[in-house]
């Protein structure tokens, strides 16, 4: 569970309180969530919509207030002080005045949510909103607790997730828990394993959590609970888990490969049914329960992104599975293919699992009893038993290899395909692989856009779009536009294109955008490691080849019998077969019986579930995501150098093994070791002068192929804003050069250094930006921050507070407030600046984010920018709660703004004149300033906006920390004043799934 | 999976008188066809292919009702044992498909026919590259007609390319080489190659033609000869026979087409190639 919370502050020298400080600033509060686990509490829909409490507000400020005694850090429980509470006392009475209207809809949306979750089922778990009402009561009431005390636990607290977070990115699977467990001692609290299932258990959950926190809010409850998860494997085995509440999916995906003894695992994930009965894959760098929800615990084992040269694996084991796979795929229907190619994998997996043909052994009609073809024909029977005469003396992982070597001929091999509509409304399919996008009309191509074609990709509510460099054909560069299903589909199909880009197109990871606060929409990225990394990896693997057993297929095939071709068939099926089996964990049948049942279940739940999305989009402002990608590299050519490097270091490694073996004994562990170094260093084995050659060259390479990330730019409103460096990345590098970086896994620091010189050309675009609505201003201010805050990995908080400082030599009151928000707007678009793009520049941040963020241009400033100044009453809080991008985030801005009078007056942008950013980072809190020196009219402005993000546990305590940045800031420029203050909170539900 | 140009059989048939008068032509006007020369060059054509090649070659008897029937590329789509019938864009020629139906399915190949009455296509649109095929959206084949053909032939990706400026796409566009495409020089050629080319995940070399024409070329692999390429000869295409001469290890068959070709028939048009091993 994550908690955000993010607030900025804009502060204007003419602010004078124009207006009567009349009403207090009481009406944020109601808008401001709490936060609290699902489970926590059951929530009524009378809940007070505004349970503000202004005298409370009012105390808080000389209080710290302790959401975090109150919470148990290790069951998440937490509780958000609301943002905006504590900050009251600092402004300026103008400030505090709310806006009733924003007030309004965020009233309205919640009560749209409550009433369709309500009808939705009962169980408490789903109404999240509610419960944030509530423990924003509590928040309130808890605030008069010791100091210390909630200082101890903050740090503690902080810790033990920072903890967590580097031992998952260290692959490790058991560190998580140990660091789980010292929590617990820490806090002398029991452990409590809880066995039963998951649904069950939860009501338990919820009210011991309850009970405890209400018993001693000074004394932290912490528990560690576990959740039985069911993996369903491709062979058609199911094994069962206990998995910590709170894991991560990576655990949960170890644990897998642990038991099936595969290394390789890269390719495979596991996916499990949302409550829509969607296929979805868990994202290993997230909670587990925070994506499934309250589905059950069950998963698939399948196969993610399939290996386009499956021969390239190192592991037989790796191939099996690989293999197993594809015959669900080939019997589901998903992989089509003629009666030839059916009849010929067909007769090798036959090979494969029962040896040679035995004339004895294998009487007639032994083929019937494997299952290989969603329509099984005595024919295509007889086919395969022909062919599988032709095998004779093939071994079995040579029999998995034929199969494979035919199968990934096939056209949709590997192909991820959804459903969606082009532009005209006309039913297509999109498919997404190693290479690129597939269009698809039925199962003609119709279009193909290879990763190189693609700028960016982004998606908008249910929306898809990609952007396509200009090519020989088209001159200019394009966006097309593809309607999803709903907001999810959408969102699914975007995170399936930047993981298929980043696994087989990149050669290391982007890292994810979180520390860049101001993005927008989802952060998600693909953290795994890339095919390049992977294949580096595997190559080092030396342990000999570990013995597994072929499950025989024709447990599969009896269950799959009669089961309709469907989506739920794979689970179904899989249950089924399983219940034949005798599995090595030996589960019982019974068992299985109960978890299909909850799988219907939850897929009955799912159609009721729709609503609520659609509810919310039409209420909220939607986040979008974009990713975007830069190259210059052809695909194809890089392809190939890569095939022959990947050969050469094959060879390398296997002399180098070869020599292992003889002089030493292998080490089990060498594996796991190397697992947790970082990558590079893991190249060690090879020369060192190849390693160091393959070091420059990368460095290169990385310009070139310089990835950029914008996720800021959702609402169109934006784009007008972007900057952009003037220099091209474009430096193209010589295929030689590109040979070398294959092999190596590249560093983030290389990276992170080149990409500083990227650069991408958004402007040109923007123009198609401009035609977009008035509203936009409004959904720029409040999306840009939102954006940043959606960070939710561990539980944090962001806390973004920006602090504005104008010193104006006229006071010509709509220009400024048009500045202000266009440089506020352009600060949000790139926190990050580039240094080296922008002259006085200083770049005072070890951590430099990895996305590119350039500064080209002076800022254009459309008229639309003005809204916010522009309303009709001067003193207005902007309240917006919006998704972003899904459901299950709140997010909440409010903004205090100056009164301005009109702001429609100039629409000159002015020029720019410098721009610098200074961001430094502490322990749980990133400050940027931004200082803007604009010349608009022989008006020289200059703006100083101060951000400030906490990122930490629930415990902090955040009304204090952005007090003080007020403090603070005014403190610093005494000669300047606050021009806008803007309060955005982000919360993210319990149940989220999504980032 | 069928290997580009790896053929055992051939279908063909023979020229009608009709074809003179009867057979359908893009540019309205042209000089009158040769019908005794358009025979001896048709027999030349069938000769290189079963004595020179050793291909089992089945000749099917002209039909003076139909005069667009020594065509049979149009007729049908075969790979890998499978057999598409066509339903030919054009209303005349819908009849030539019954007889090429019977042998094909004589032969032993799984036949399957075309019953939707809103699609249409000519196998002249129809490039098979040995890993893909390509479908041209041409006047004489439509989306439907490719989508039929993409769910027939499920093994392999199917991609469409619209084609104009000419007849059909293999009329400036055909296989020399396993990953050898033989392509006119025509800005619409050229443009239909780049397009092609950004749809394929495969890579192919292309060998560039001066005549359009003269890209219509048949590439058979033939496992006792190597490669073998029937192409137009020099007296027609002088430059393009130039190109020709630059392949390596190639047996080059030159062809005589010069009266099928005043009614857009080329090389490729004249038979239906397809491997029977399969």
């Amino acid at each position: 569970m994550t908690t955000e919370v993010g607030s900025a502050i804009q502060v204007n020298e003419e602010s004078k309180g124009t207006e009567p400080d009349d009403s207090e600033a009481s009406n944020p509060d109601k808008t401001s969530n709490g936060n609290e686990e699902a489970e926590k509490e059951i929530q009524e829909d009378e809940q007070p919509e505004s349970t503000t409490q202004p005298l409370k507000e009012q105390e808080f400020n000389s209080s710290i207030s302790d959401a975090s005694t109150q919470s148990t850090p290790s069951s998440s429980d937490k509780k958000d002080p609301t943002g905006g509470k504590g900050l009251f006392r600092f402004l300026p009475g103008w400030l505090k005045k709310p806006k009733s209207m924003s007030q309004v809809e965020t009233t309205e949306e919640k009560e749209a949510e409550e009433d369709i979750q309500t009808k939705d089922r009962n169980s408490e778990d789903e109404q999240p909103e509610l419960m944030k009402s509530t423990s924003e009561n509590e928040v309130v009431k808890g605030m008069e607790t010791e100091e210390s005390k909630t200082d101890e636990i903050v740090e503690q607290y902080s810790l033990n997730s920072a903890e967590l977070q580097t031992d998952l990115q260290t692959d490790k699977a058991k560190k998580p828990e140990e660091s789980l467990e010292k929590d617990a001692d820490m806090d002398n609290e029991e452990v409590v394993l809880d066995e039963k299932k998951d649904e069950n258990s939860k009501d338990g959950e919820v009210w011991k959590d309850e009970d405890a926190s209400k018993k001693s809010p000074l004394k932290i409850p912490k528990k560690i609970k576990f959740m039985q998860s069911k993996v369903f494997m491709l062979d058609g085995s199911e094994f069962t888990y206990e998995i910590e509440k709170h894991a991560k999916g990576q655990i949960m995906l170890d644990k897998v490969c642990e038991q099936i003894n595969l290394l390789e695992k890269d390719y495979f994930g596991l996916t499990f049914r949302d409550a829509t009965g969607e296929k979805n894959w868990l994202d290993p760098a997230k909670e587990i329960k925070k994506q499934i929800r309250s589905c059950a615990w069950h998963f698939n084992f399948n196969v993610k992104f399939y290996p386009p040269d499956p021969s390239q694996l190192t592991e037989d084991i790796t191939r099996y599975y690989l293999c197993l796979q594809l015959r669900q795929d080939i019997v589901s229907g998903r992989l089509p293919c003629s009666f030839v190619t059916h009849a010929l994998l067909g007769s090798c997996a036959l090979q494969a699992e029962l040896g040679d043909y035995d004339a004895n052994e294998h009487k007639a009609g032994y083929v019937t009893e494997l299952q290989f073809s969603p329509n099984q024909t005595k024919e295509l029977e007889e086919k395969i038993s022909e062919l599988h005469k032709t095998h004779r003396g093939l071994t079995p992982a040579q029999a998995d290899a034929q199969f494979l070597e035919n199968a990934k001929m096939l056209s949709m091999y590997g192909v991820d395909l959804h459903h969606a509509k082009d532009s005209e409304g006309v039913d297509i399919m999109l498919g997404v692989c190693a290479n690129g996008l597939l269009i698809y009309k039925d199962r003609l191509r119709i279009n193909r856009f290879a990763w190189p074609k693609i700028l960016k990709i982004s998606y908008k509510r249910s929306n898809f779009y990609i952007k396509i460099r200009p090519g020989e054909i088209e001159q200019f560069e394009s966006t097309i536009g593809f309607k999803l299903p709903n907001h999810r589909a959408a969102k699914r199909l975007w995170k399936v294109c930047v993981e298929h880009h980043t696994f087989f197109r990149l050669l290391s990871p982007e890292q994810t955008p979180k520390s860049k606060f101001m993005t927008l929409g989802s952060k998600f990225r693909y953290s795994g490691r890339t095919q390049a990394q992977t294949r580096e990896a595997s190559i080092l693997i030396d342990r000999p080849a570990p013995f597994f057993e072929r499950t025989s297929s024709k447990r599969m095939s009896r269950s799959l019998d009669g089961v309709p071709a469907g989506g739920i068939n794979e689970v179904g099926l899989q249950q089924e077969s399983s219940c034949l089996s005798s599995t090595a964990d030996g589960v019982k049948t019974e068992a299985d019986a109960l978890a299909i049942k909850d799988i219907t279940t939850s897929l009955k739940a799912s159609q009721l579930e729709m609503p609520v999305e659609t509810k919310n989009n039409s209420l909220s402002i939607e986040g979008e995501s974009i990713y975007v990608r830069h190259s210059n590299l052809m695909l194809e050519d890089r392809d190939k150098t890569q095939e022959d490097l990947l050969k050469h270091q094959a060879s390398i490694s296997e002399l180098k093994r070869s020599f292992m073996e003889s002089t030493s004994e292998t080490r089990p562990n060498e594996w796991e070791n190397r697992l947790t170094k970082p990558l590079l260093l893991q190249t060690e084995g090879t020369s060192d002068e190849n390693q160091k050659s393959e070091m420059e060259e990368q460095a290169e390479v990385i310009v070139e192929e310089a990835i950029v990330i914008e996720e800021v730019k959702s609402a169109p409103g934006h784009s007008k804003v972007k900057l952009e460096s003037p220099v091209e990345n474009s430096s193209i590098v010589p295929p030689v050069e590109l040979a070398a970086k294959e092999s190596n896994v590249s560093s983030s620091d290389s990276r992170s250094d080149s990409e500083e010189e990227a650069e991408y050309h958004p402007q040109t675009k923007e123009g198609e930006n401009v035609k977009r609505d008035q509203n936009e201003c409004k959904t720029l201010t409040t999306v840009a921050m939102d954006s940043e805050i959606s960070v939710t990995d561990i539980e944090e908080v962001h806390f973004p507070v920006t602090v504005v400082h104008k010193m104006q030599d006229v006071l010509e009151e709509d220009l400024q407030e048009m500045q202000n928000g266009k440089l506020q707007e352009a600060k949000q678009e790139h926190e990050d600046i580039n240094p080296k793009l922008n002259g006085d520049v200083s770049f005072i941040d070890s951590d430099a984010m990895p996305e590119v963020v350039c500064y080209a241009e002076p800022p254009v400033v459309k008229t639309e920018m003005v809204t916010i100044s522009d309303t009709v009453s001067p003193d207005k809080t902007e309240i917006a709660t919006k998704e972003v991008p899904i459901v299950q985030t709140e997010t909440k801005t409010i903004t205090y703004e100056a009164a301005q009078g009109d702001g429609s007056g100039d629409n000159d942008p002015g020029v720019l004149m410098s721009a610098q950013t200074i961001t430094s980072e502490s322990f749980c809190q990133t400050m940027t300033t931004q200082i803007t020196k604009t010349v608009k009219g022989g008006v020289s402005e200059t703006r100083i906006e101060k951000r400030i993000v906490i990122t930490g546990d629930t415990d902090i305590d955040h009304d204090q920390a952005l007090a003080q940045a007020i403090k603070e800031a005014k403190e610093q420029h005494p000669d300047m004043s606050v021009t806008r203050v803007v309060v955005h909170k982000e919360t993210e539900l319990t149940e989220d799934g999504d980032e | 999976m069928a290997g580009a140009g790896v053929y055992s059989h051939a279908l063909v048939r023979g020229i009608p008188e009709s074809l003179a008068g009867g057979a359908l032509r893009r540019s309205g006007e042209g000089s009158g066809v040769d019908t005794a020369r358009a025979r001896e060059e048709h027999r030349l054509y069938v000769k290189a292919l079963r004595v020179q090649l050793g291909l089992v070659v089945t000749e099917l008897p002209a039909d003076e009702a139909l005069p667009d029937c020594v065509f049979v590329e149009d007729a049908a789509v075969v790979c890998g044992g499978t057999a598409l019938i066509a339903r030919p864009g054009a209303p005349s020629r819908r009849g030539e498909v019954t007889a090429i139906k019977k042998v094909l399915s004589d032969l032993g190949l799984k036949i399957v026919e075309m019953t939707d009455e809103t699609a249409t296509l000519d196998g002249g649109d129809i490039l098979f590259t040995g890993k893909e095929f390509f479908v041209g959206l041409s006047e004489r084949t439509n989306q439907r007609g490719a989508e039929i053909l993409a769910n027939v032939f499920k093994d392999y990706a199917v991609s469409k390319v619209s084609v104009s400026g000419a007849l059909h796409l293999k009329s400036f566009c055909t296989m020399a080489g396993p990953e050898l495409i033989a392509i006119g020089s025509s800005d619409q050629a050229q443009k239909t190659l780049m397009n092609m080319q950004e749809m394929s995940e495969h890579r192919y070399e292309k060998l560039t033609l001066p005549d359009d024409m003269a890209a219509n070329c048949v590439y058979l692999n033939i496992p006792t000869k190597g490669h073998v390429l029937l192409h137009r000869t020099a007296e027609e295409f002088p430059d393009s026979a130039k190109e020709f001469g630059k392949l390596k290890d190639y047996l080059l068959i030159p062809v005589c087409n010069t009266e099928l070709a005043k009614v857009d028939g080329g090389l490729t048009c004249c038979s239906i190639l397809f491997n029977k091993a399969v």
